[in-house]
């Protein structure tokens, strides 16, 4: 079984010969495997391939009523090369670009930070085995399975200015309004969102470490802190900057909940989609196209720092994942079939 | 592996911990739906007076509720059959066949999902205007569909890589085709996989927003999500949170219902794709 289900993943000749018919069915595979494919590729370059390109090309022009040289008035698409880049980080737009910017990328540090703390806090506690786990496992699903939007609509709701957060903090905050609290119940309601679910994919990880690691770890003398940071916190790693990269190129394009909390266009909580996607709403597509072009290559960019940096894999992953599942599932599964 | 009352007791507490921090904002949103409308600002745990007014409000008037859901089942529905129809063909390809490319076309596929979704839809957008796609079906579908399809292949891929070869390639010396072989010996095995699939898909289809709120602007296309964020009040000015309560509860219960009953799949899947 091992060799057969190998020889995929090692995809060397010498590894393909085994196969009776192998080698005259090559072509015939490959033929299969284009026709296979094309179906998700077809859909792919037409929803996210074609609209990158036309995006760009987009981005490069500028839409309304303009003046010809004669004076005349022009209405349509007018190519204006980088103007719309350039408008972006400078004239009278660009402290809104600055201020999406930097909003964007305050959410996403101190949302990933904290949802990564809570998150490895509750798979610890979950992966005690006591009885109501069941249920814990059960309750870390449902902030996960309300959609984004509607938990936007209940926090909103719960930092009414006589609500439940200032009932509970015995404060006046008017959370909703502008200003810091707009943001930090953004930070707040984002964060109950997505954490369990960190959690849940942490556990997941802390499963698959072998029990008699942290024995031997108690009979050479070391402590619970020294275990987590000694033992837990490498052998988890990988999961876990997995779940991180995720939720960080997740904000980054954060919409629903700030939208729907606080509103479109409200300065404390623009992102950059939400500042894009008004663009697009008021019909300019040029500068909303320019301002997606801007957070892609963000998101490009920070996706391309952190596997470099950090070594977060996801194709490796990817790989790893399809290998790694073999080896614990069929325990699981054993253990489904007594059941 | 017991220990002592006390480690005992702290667990406990941290259990309790952890379920109170899922559970008590989504609690609250299902208490607020039951007060009476006159009592919605009452912050006690418990309604002084059960009431259903709130839900009755949701259905009546001019909310198009009733409407909203049904453009949600089938936007969350075709976007989970498509994808399932178009990634299991992918998925089979990427875990059982050899070509060269294979691990680049997955890494491609697994690339898209980080896509913003804003990228995708200013282009998009401008297209189905000019088409006169706008307030369509389609308009939603498609978009969701480049998201829902990378995540779907490649959890796909997991399942169908778990499957034994050997079952395959007896029923092909015995005479079957390979499509034969694959319809009748893989889709029944993989059914496990497909059903985990179909319901990441469908949640994930369900609960999508940005695209649902940029593609439709006519009230009778909206999907729920959006609905819900648009209701209005009586005076117009003040938001009727009690009504979106009730509504909010009206779509996410059943959601929370099917997750608790296929739980076990569902974390199955999620740990699996890695990914949302």
């Amino acid at each position: 079984m091992t060799t057969t289900e190998s020889a995929p993943a090692a995809g060397t000749a010498a590894a393909r010969a085994p196969r009776g018919r192998a080698r005259g069915d090559v072509q015939g595979t490959r033929r299969l495997a284009a026709l296979l494919l094309s179906p998700t590729l077809l859909v792919l370059a037409l929803v996210i391939g074609y609209p990158v390109l036309a995006g760009f090309r987009e981005s490069l022009y500028s839409r309304g009523e303009g003046l010809d040289a004669d004076g005349f008035v022009v209405e349509g698409d007018r190519f204006v090369g980088l103007g719309n880049y350039t408008a972006i980080f400078q004239g009278d737009r660009a402290d809104a670009f600055w201020n999406a910017f930097s909003n964007t990328t305050f959410f996403t540090l101190t949302t990933v930070v904290l949802e990564t703390v809570i998150g490895v806090a509750m798979a610890l506690i979950m992966q005690q085995a006591f009885r109501g786990r069941a249920l814990v496992r059960a309750s870390i699903l449902v902030p996960w399975a309300i959609p984004t939007a509607i938990s936007g609509l209940l926090w909103r709701w719960i930092f009414q200015a006589d609500g439940a957060a200032n009932a509970v903090l015995r404060q006046e905050i008017l959370w909703t309004a502008d200003g810091f609290p707009a943001k930090t119940a953004v930070v707040i309601a984002e964060v109950w969102k997505t954490s369990p679910f960190i959690g849940l994919l942490v556990l997941a990880g802390l499963q698959m470490i072998p029990r008699d690691v942290y024995e031997a770890a108690r009979v050479d003398g070391a402590g619970p802190v020294q275990q987590f940071f000694r033992i837990t916190l490498p052998l988890v790693k990988p999961a876990l900057l997995v779940a991180v990269l995720f939720r960080m190129l997740d904000v980054l394009r954060m919409f629903d909940l700030p939208a729907v909390l606080i509103g479109v266009n409200q300065k404390s909580v623009e992102t950059l989609t939400m500042i894009a996607w008004f663009e697009a709403s008021n019909l300019r597509y040029g500068s909303a196209a320019a301002y997606a072009t801007v957070l892609f290559l963000y998101i490009a960019l920070i996706a391309y720092l952190f596997v470099k940096l950090l070594g977060a894999d996801i194709i490796g992953e990817a790989r790893q994942k399809n290998r790694r599942p073999r080896a614990v599932r069929t325990p699981r599964g054993g253990r489904r079939a007594a059941a | 592996m017991t220990g002592s009352p006390l480690k005992r007791t702290l667990s406990s507490l941290g259990f309790a911990a952890v379920a109170v921090y899922c559970l008590a904002p989504f609690y609250w949103m299902v208490v607020s739906a039951f007060r009476r409308p006159q009592d919605q600002f009452d912050n006690s745990p418990v309604p002084a007076r059960w009431s259903s007014e709130n839900f009755s409000a949701v259905f009546s008037g001019d909310n198009g509720f009733g409407r909203a859901l049904l453009n949600s089942v089938v936007v969350a529905g075709t976007t989970t059959v498509l994808t399932l129809l178009i990634g299991t063909f992918t998925a089979y390809a990427l875990a059982r066949l050899d070509f060269r490319f294979k691990n680049a076309v997955l890494g491609l596929i697994v690339a898209t999902t980080m896509f913003p979704g804003i990228s995708q839809l200013v282009p998009l957008l401008k297209l189905f205007t000019e088409i006169k796609w706008i307030n369509t079906y389609q308009a939603m579908v498609l978009p969701s569909l480049g998201f829902a399809l990378p995540l779907s292949v490649w959890l796909l891929t997991a399942f169908f890589r778990q499957l034994p070869f050997e079952l395959e390639q007896a029923a092909m010396v015995d005479g079957c085709t390979r499509g034969q072989a694959f319809r009748k010996i893989i889709v029944p095995l993989a059914a496990p996989g497909l059903f985990t699939t179909a319901i990441l898909t469908f949640i994930a289809a369900w609960n999508e927003f940005l695209i649902a709120l940029s593609m439709v602007n006519k009230k009778e296309m909206q999907t729920a999500t959006v609905a819900i964020s648009k209701f209005t009040g009586v005076s117009g000015f003040d938001q009727p949170f009690g009504t979106q309560m009730a509504a909010g509860a009206i779509v996410t219960v059943p959601l929370i219902a099917v997750v608790l009953v296929f739980q076990r799949r569902i974390v199955a899947g999620l740990t699996a794709g890695g990914v949302k």
